[in-house]
């Protein structure tokens, strides 16, 4: 039984004056499970960050559903999607802009609770509860998001996804403004939390190694659409679709023994035209 | 919204406690206290003539002397300030009802009401401010609250644009995009998160309108439209305009009053612009003091690990760094270094890394290198000596002749590093035709032979395009064909990859390869990404915390990294790990 | 290009009607009071309406404003209420002598704002700050205010300048100039320091571009980007103000002509305005909307030229 159900899915904006329609998503289906991480990988202007828009209820969907749970959400009313706040949560590529720099860190993880009528005890000894899920210490929630860095704001941001135990994560990008030490230990703290309390994520990345690393099954995109969509392993490492080698192959590997073999490769299949 | 108030109050300390706001501050609160008091308190009537008195300078009876028909200077003075005020405040709250109120609506909802209130804005905004107020004056009549309404009204496109564009901003920011899947509803959103970011704003607008209100109404008075009962200080202008050549002294008493009032109501909104923008939202995080595990990694930094250096000793060196150091001012007399004693050495036809994470000073050392440290960043110790010239302090002549012809450049963000206002073409001919001396027409076919070579399509049709007809990766083709198209002995890449999709970092990673390899120029990549270390370099120079942690050749640093800092990069590196394993639904689902 | 050319003009065009109509619509509004107002309080209601119905005034609205927009487009605006004139014969001479002087204001402080705004920015430092000061006081002071300072100063205690009124550059080259400075300083003043602060920060964000330092690494010198890539960038911006100083000054210029006794459109936008001569204002209205739609027009078309991204859509 699956959590979400996405089946073919168009999202289509509309053109401005005399520009043409831009259909950013071209009829896209997958599901994730119960606790399960999916992986969305691909380049910019796949249509990636869309899908992810599209599940929350921030880009228009044309055509296609949404089911979470097996109800209907892609044109859920603003009262319905408040009452889904509760299932699916993000967590955004940008640090910076994701935190309203003028609120401190308690207002900006209360404000999904004060919405549900918390008390301001039980909101106040909640965010202690989710600074401490998320190994920041409880003195932060006085403090405004400049006074973090990136990575630590990354990890407010996950604890105001976290604030309602919903079921699913839409996370876009969330690594990709990090540094690499830093970017390994958000990335644990995903791992960590989906282990400990059984969220789904939709992991959105360009860079199939993050997405290899976290998913356990992945859905490659290209121009609006899926063309690969399997086993994390196997999409990552024994990829069938002419696209996914071509990223694959694309990568520089950190080795220089082994980037060299893997450009060998490459120009070689570059040459035969298989990829 | 407690803290949100916070912010505000500290805004407003802040204000009053900058020298210049507590005194533009104090001179408007003394002229409202002015226009409120004296007219209780004086022995004059405004009104009352005294022919008597007609043109007395100023006097222990008549502070500011008396005008034409004798009457008291100072008790009409202070009359006309109350009047002018209060009329003028009607045209401030009109201009922010109007204005805000749209302004919130159409930017923010967007739709039809954007569209044509932002019609009706442009309307308004055609129209002639004072012609439209003397037309109205002549179906209405001369009565100044009639005249500041209408004139809130055409001034409130300013309040309008300014919400407007500021609501536009905010609401592409992602924090309103998290308020709504937290399932805020739109007022909950506005009030959270939106006024409190347009509120500032709308201070400074309102001191600049009401000095542009009362300068309307001035003037409207003066031209002797006013109503003629209520003194005010166009109609003491006008009157005292009449006597201009026998008793200049009337006309100063109404102009110092209103340009001292005009001045610190601008200068109160400068005011609180600049500290606005002194406490605003800061992008980059400003690491301050040191902490304990700074000062250990610094200590640790100190014991940099060279490897046993086996570059191609034959070669010539063409870049000798040695103790460098680069600083900025620290905003109290001091210098914050950034770059701390940085040694550095290029051969001729190598290819250098320079790998480090955010803040480690990899790209000021490129930087100062080039000669082009942004706005206050200065090499504050140490040598660059480039192909035997000692080149650090070295003037703009020096330097000009060094870039682009010896040392040369590749970008991060191709598009931005394009000036969109000019031709492909021309960005390219116009520095070979300085650095090489050649004609136009060499230098064109030059380039285009260059663009040619890049990989790009159509060479000849992408030199009359503009930057933003072409993709991004295209761009950083056209910016390498620049950066080689002077025959450089030396390339200075700064992240040349890292805005690009990864298909499109493998060809541009091909073609510098290539292209290094062809003309044996020296190239120092600047990168944060360990694949592309692998991919191109032959030596590696690891910083952290503005120090080179750890040299040495690409092999060794992959294979035998010995500082703890390397490794736990190395460490952290995802390429080639585990995948997640096999899906295991959760217990209790 | 051409289709964005001929958009702007219906656009120009369509605003044009909708301010002529929604200014005429008001005006009628009130004019019942206008009988009223032209023959004092004592007048009878039947004087009143007698006046009403020799104005015209008594036609239904739609009548009225067809009529008087069937004269407007062959340039008739009918005829004025407070002198036995048509309206058109009264402005259109005094037309010209304003739009001189706005003209010859708008480039003077066009000019000296770019020199004085570019240098600021590049320079910085004390050169900075004295531009910062200037813009500012010029800004909040009003155009009258240094307008008598000026007349106080260089007409009446050094009479270098004639402290009122005008003779045409054909008459008198010599005493043209004499009549025109003091005007032109005293409206060029508060443009000169709000367009060289709006110079001063394009060009500052201009320099702050990465194709700056990117070309700077090609060998280009600072001065040459500066002239070249800097000042062109920041053109279109700086542009964008001459359109809205324009429109300030053809309003300041009501009080300076009025001040300095130049036979412009002041004087009689003054006196029409105290006189309720309905159709002189409404002349005015137009003129001056006309001139402020065209100047934005041309505005806005340099500003396309100027800019690759519109030009080619």
């Amino acid at each position: 039984m699956s959590l979400l159900n996405i089946e073919n899915v168009e999202v289509t904006y509309k053109g401005k004056g005399r520009k043409k329609d831009f259909k950013a998503l071209k009829g896209v289906s997958l599901d994730i499970r119960p606790g399960e991480c999916v992986g969305l990988v691909g380049e910019s202007g796949s249509g990636k960050t869309t899908l992810g828009r599209a599940v929350l209820g921030l880009a228009p969907v044309t055509a296609g559903s949404i089911k979470l749970n097996g109800h209907e959400i892609s044109h859920a009313s603003r009262d319905e999607r408040r009452d889904l706040a509760r299932d699916i949560q993000v967590v955004f590529q940008d640090p910076y802009s994701s935190l309203n720099p003028s609120m401190s860190i308690e207002q900006i993880l209360a404000e999904p609770l004060m919405v549900r009528d918390w008390t301001k005890e039980a909101a106040s000894k909640r965010v202690r509860e989710l600074l401490d899920a998320v190994a920041l210490p409880s003195d932060a929630a006085d403090r405004r998001p400049r006074e973090f860095s990136g990575g630590q704001r990354q990890r407010i941001a996950i604890a105001r996804a976290l604030a309602l135990d919903p079921k699913l994560i839409v996370c876009d990008e969330p690594v990709s403004a990090l540094d690499l030490s830093t970017q390994a230990r958000v990335l644990d703290l995903f791992l960590e939390i989906q282990e400990r309390t059984g969220v789904a994520y939709l992991f959105i990345s360009h860079d199939l190694a993050v997405v290899h690393h976290l998913s356990h099954r992945i859905a490659v995109m290209y121009q609006g659409e899926i063309v690969e969509w399997g086993d994390g392993e196997q999409v990552s490492t024994k990829p069938s679709h002419a696209y996914t080698k071509r990223l694959m192959m694309a990568a520089p590997v950190p080795d220089p023994i082994e980037q060299t073999k893997r450009r060998e490769e490459r120009r070689k299949m570059l040459a035969a035209g298989l990829i | 919204m407690s803290n949100n108030k916070k912010t505000s109050d500290s805004l407003a300390l802040k204000v009053l406690t900058n020298p210049l706001g507590i005194a533009s501050v104090s001179i408007i609160a003394a002229f409202i206290l002015f226009g409120i008091f004296v007219p209780i308190f004086s022995p004059w009537d405004p009104n009352s003539p005294d022919i008597y008195s007609s043109l007395t300078m100023p006097s222990a009876d008549h502070w500011f002397g008396a005008d034409s028909a004798g009457r008291d200077v100072f008790t009409r003075l202070a009359m006309s300030t109350r009047f002018s005020l209060m009329t003028a405040s009607v045209a401030v709250i009109v201009a922010i009802v109007c204005g805000v109120l749209t302004g919130l609506i159409a930017g923010y909802f967007g739709g039809w009401f954007d569209n044509v209130s932002s019609w009706i804005t442009s309307i308004v905004m055609a129209l002639p401010g004072l012609v439209v107020l003397l037309a109205s004056i002549t179906v209405i009549g001369p009565s100044m609250w009639y005249s500041m309404a209408i004139f809130g009204v055409l001034m409130s496109p300013a309040y309008f644009r300014l919400v407007y564009t500021t609501v536009r901003g905010v609401r592409n920011e992602l924090y309103v995009d998290a308020a709504r899947v937290a399932g805020l509803t739109d007022t909950r959103i506005i009030g959270r998160h939106i006024l409190g970011v347009v509120r500032a704003p709308i201070i400074i607008q309102t001191a600049i309108v009401a000095s542009i209100a009362i300068a309307i109404q001035s003037g409207i008075e003066f031209l002797g439209l006013g109503d003629r009962n209520t003194p005010s200080w166009g109609a003491m202008l006008n009157e005292a305009f009449m006597k201009i050549y026998d008793f200049p002294i009337l006309l100063v008493w109404p102009s110092v009053t209103i340009a001292l009032i005009s001045i610190s109501l601008v200068i109160f909104a400068n005011t609180v612009r600049d500290e606005l923008e002194r406490t605003g939202p800061r992008r980059k995080k400003v690491s301050g003091g040191k902490s304990a595990a700074q000062k250990a990694a610094d200590a640790a930094a100190n014991e940099a690990i060279i490897h046993p250096d086996t570059r191609g000793k034959d070669q010539e060196v063409i870049l000798e760094v040695a103790n460098l150091a680069v600083g900025y001012p620290d905003g109290s007399g001091g210098i914050k270094q950034v770059v701390h004693d940085v040694d550095l050495k290029i051969h001729r036809g190598e290819v250098v890394g320079l790998i480090g994470e955010s803040g480690s000073g990899k790209t000021q050392t490129a930087f100062s290198v080039l000669g082009l440290l942004p706005a206050g960043g200065r090499v504050v110790a140490g040598s660059i000596i480039f192909e035997g010239q000692e080149i650090t302090g070295a003037g703009a002549k020096t330097y000009d002749k060094i870039r682009g012809g010896k040392i040369s450049y590749i970008p991060q963000e191709p598009m931005s590093n394009l000036d969109p206002s000019f031709t492909i073409g021309t960005q390219l001919v116009e520095p070979m035709m300085k650095v090489l001396g050649i004609s136009k027409k060499e230098a064109t076919s030059r380039a285009i032979g260059l663009l040619d070579r890049v990989g790009i399509p159509s060479p000849t049709t992408t030199m009359k395009k503009y930057p933003h007809e072409i993709s991004g990766g295209q761009a950083q083709r056209v910016l390498i064909a620049g950066a080689v198209s002077c025959n450089p002995v030396l390339i200075i890449a700064d992240e040349p990859t890292t805005a690009l999709d990864v298909t499109v970092q493998a060809e541009v990673l091909d073609l510098l390869r290539e292209l290094q390899k062809e003309t044996n120029t020296a190239l120092l990549l600047v990168t944060h990404n360990f694949g592309v270390v692998a991919d191109l370099c032959d030596y590696i120079n690891v910083m952290q915390n503005g120090r080179i942690i750890e040299a040495g050749g690409v092999v060794e640093i992959f294979k035998k990294a010995k500082h703890p800092y390397t490794q736990q990069l190395l460490n952290s590196i995802l390429e080639g790990g585990p995948g997640r394993g096999k899906y295991v639904a959760p217990k209790g689902n | 290009m051409l289709t964005f050319i001929l958009k702007r003009v219906a656009n120009g065009l369509l605003m044009l009607f909708a301010v002529s109509f929604l200014s005429f619509f008001l005006m009628h509004l009130g004019a019942g009071n206008v009988a009223r107002l032209m023959l004092g309080l004592e007048a009878t209601a039947d004087m009143v309406a007698q006046k009403n119905h020799e104005l015209g005034l008594d036609k239904p609205f739609i009548d009225q404003y067809l009529n008087w927009l069937a004269g407007a487009v062959r340039l008739d605006l009918g005829n004025a209420w407070s002198m036995p004139d048509a309206v058109s014969n009264v402005l259109f001479p005094r037309l010209a002598i304003t739009l001189q002087i706005v003209s010859i204001t708008t480039l003077v402080a066009i000019i000296v704002a770019i020199i004085l705004g570019t240098v600021a920015a590049v320079f910085g430092g004390v050169i900075d700050r004295v531009v910062q000061f200037i813009g500012l006081v010029g800004f909040a002071v009003p155009g009258f205010l240094v307008a008598f300072f000026l007349a106080a100063l260089f007409a009446i205690q050094i009479p270098l300048f004639n402290a009122v009124g005008y003779t045409q550059f054909s008459d008198d080259p010599y005493q043209w100039l004499r009549s025109v400075t003091l005007p032109v300083l005293a409206l060029a003043f508060s443009g000169i320091a709000s367009a060289s602060n709006q110079v001063r920060g394009s060009v500052k964000d201009a320099l702050e571009m990465d194709y700056v330092r990117t070309l700077r690494a090609r060998g280009l010198s600072f001065n040459r980007v500066v002239y070249k890539h800097v000042l062109r960038n920041s053109a279109g911006p700086a542009l964008s103000i001459i359109g809205v100083q324009f429109v300030g000054m053809l309003g300041g210029s009501i009080l300076i002509e009025q001040i300095f006794a130049i036979p412009g459109l002041g004087p009689i936008a003054v006196s029409a305005t105290a006189m309720s001569d309905i159709p002189m204002i409404m002349g005015l209205v137009l003129i001056t909307a006309m001139i402020v739609i065209a100047m934005n027009l041309i505005v806005d078309l340099l500003s396309a030229a100027l800019n690759p991204k519109v030009r080619l859509s």
